[in-house]
């Protein structure tokens, strides 16, 4: 069980999303990384699926009332014990806490970050999920004085850690053009991939407003509403993209330029206010790879985590950085 | 128009029957939803019918996309009608007073009297074409002609939940509090989503048929 004795910004459960459940109006939601949700969930020893959760801009401050073994993506933490010690969690290194220890989550690096716990957060499932939609009252945003109820959990395995920090895949955001790209004039379509685009203030989890040159419309931003899906990049008549994210609506009344592809919605999870992005198009051939290829970096990243045995691990750092460095030297 | 299939990035497919509200254009949705249910393709996680349109939802590494393709085109193609599963619903409502803010607003619009709107309006048997904006929220049609007003020109930041409202062409009722355009007619007590229902959540489905009923 885990005490929230502070939470400065809204911090949210999720796991994977709602599925089968759009043509009821439901939204997916689910972890906007995903990909950093269940390297974190790995981290951890829990099925890829379990519910963690999701921060942004800063974490809260939770206390354990049972030992609690975590792990933090995307965000560092100050562990406070009973004794009145401290001892800094890096990001991607698990812990575990005795009952009674404070962790002090601090600021989030790019637009979500995840705290995985043992066992999952075990609140309670809503049409097969649960990930938090609060505007239907799906779970509820973390409240200071919330207590947390997780799932059982073995602790009997040491912590684990990443051999080094996972780096990102950068370039541009990956898209499939349409489903309405013959409603924007082909000097639009140019300018949508040849732009630098801004994430604008106006940044949650139903989707990011982009700033950036307009886009015109042949004839009209309106359609008769249709079905979209998060990385949906509608423009309404203002010509100011706004790309969809997890909890957007299952329909939609404006074109849609692009669809980002699936193996890059992460990515955007990631995004922040102020952070600049490029479009580029692709095929779905191209899409199948870049999925592909994303699940095998993940795959092998798992199957590298190290144990941790005396909380420094020696082993992980000689790999990383002698016999790397040696190997890798040219 | 020939029906197309239009990419929606690369986990979902979109068959589109046609630009307009139709119910001929619906009813060709909602065979081809038929169709796509009844082959149970593996990787499919959500079929969404809108007004015009079939979208299929898919897990890209779990989904033989060229075997989907060919199910859509048969689906585009089907000449069943669908089953049309949809179940009648009448919905009691209060028209009026707290419960409907803008019936006489609309009155006023409209130059006809708030008897003659609420008359209409239950004298309807209204098509839910899709479910969409918020969990359970129903676009239902069609309206007629002389009742379709343009959303008002700025939204409610909360309408209370279960109100009846009307824009364009459509009636719906807000299943949960949220912010709102359309004009509020009057209050349903009836529950228009129950997240403990996993088969049915919501209440209405995609070719269901509504009729208010005014108590």
């Amino acid at each position: 069980m885990f005490e929230v004795l502070a939470c400065p910004v809204p911090a949210s459960i999720q796991d994977f999303g709602r599925r089968g459940y759009r043509h009821f109006g439901v939204p997916v939601s689910g972890a906007l990384d995903s990909v950093s949700f269940r390297l974190a969930n790995a981290l951890v020893r829990n099925p890829p699926n379990a519910a963690a959760l999701e921060m942004r801009l800063t974490g809260p401050r939770l206390q354990a009332h049972t030992p609690i073994r975590v792990v933090l993506a995307h965000a560092e933490a100050t562990v406070e014990c009973a004794d009145g010690s401290r001892k800094p969690l890096p990001a991607w290194q698990s812990t575990t806490l005795a009952a009674g220890d404070i962790l002090k989550i601090g600021a989030v690096q790019g637009g979500a970050g995840y705290l995985a716990v043992a066992g999952g957060f075990d609140v309670s499932e809503v049409l097969g999920s649960r990930s938090t939609y609060a505007r239907a009252g799906f779970g509820s945003l973390l409240r200071e004085g919330m207590m947390l109820p997780l799932g059982a959990a073995d602790l009997s395995h040491p912590d684990l850690a990443v051999l080094s920090a996972p780096t990102f895949a950068g370039g541009p955001i990956r898209v499939i053009p349409g489903p309405q790209r013959e409603m924007f004039t082909d000097a639009a379509f140019a300018t949508f991939i040849s732009s630098d685009y801004t994430v604008t203030q106006e940044a949650d989890r139903m989707g990011l407003r982009l700033a950036g040159p307009t886009l015109a419309h042949v004839a009209g931003a309106d359609i008769v509403s249709d079905a979209v899906t998060p990385g949906a990049i509608q423009v309404p008549g203002d010509g100011r993209p706004i790309v969809l994210l997890a909890d957007c609506q299952s329909v939609g009344g404006y074109a849609k330029i692009a669809t980002v592809i699936a193996a890059d919605l992460p990515r955007l999870g990631r995004l922040l206010p102020g952070n600049t992005l490029r479009f580029a198009a692709v095929d779905t051939d191209e899409a199948m790879q870049a999925l592909r290829a994303q699940e095998s970096w993940l795959a092998d990243t798992i199957a590298s985590l190290k144990p941790l045995v005396t909380g420094i691990d020696l082993e992980a750092l000689y790999q990383a950085n002698l016999v790397d460095g040696v190997i890798h030297a040219d | 128009m020939v029906p197309r299939l239009l990419e929606l990035g690369d986990a979902a497919l979109t068959l589109e029957f046609g630009e307009r509200i139709d119910p001929a254009i619906n009813a060709k949705v909602m065979a081809a939803r038929d169709v796509l249910a009844a082959a149970a393709l593996p990787g499919i996680t959500d079929l969404v019918p809108t007004y015009r349109s079939l979208t299929v939802h898919f897990d890209p590494l779990a989904t033989d996309r060229s075997a989907l393709i060919e199910h859509l085109h048969a689906a585009a193609e089907t000449m069943e009608k669908s089953a049309l599963t949809g179940r009648h619903f009448e919905i009691p409502v209060r028209f009026g007073g707290a419960d409907g803010p803008d019936l006489d607003e609309v009155a006023k619009t409209t130059g006809r009297s708030a008897e003659e709107i609420i008359d209409t309006l239950c004298g309807l048997e209204l098509r839910v074409y899709l479910i969409g904006f918020l969990p359970g929220f129903p676009y239902m049609g069609d309206l007629p002609d002389w009742l379709r007003l343009p959303r008002r020109a700025t939204p409610r930041t909360a309408v209370p939940p279960n109100s009846v409202a009307i824009a364009g062409p459509q009636a719906a009722v807000y299943p949960w509090q949220s912010p709102g355009g359309w004009h509020l007619l009057g209050r349903t007590t009836v529950q228009m989503f129950d997240a403990d229902n996993a088969e049915r959540p919501a209440l209405l489905a995609p070719g269901d048929t509504v009729r208010f009923v005014r108590v």
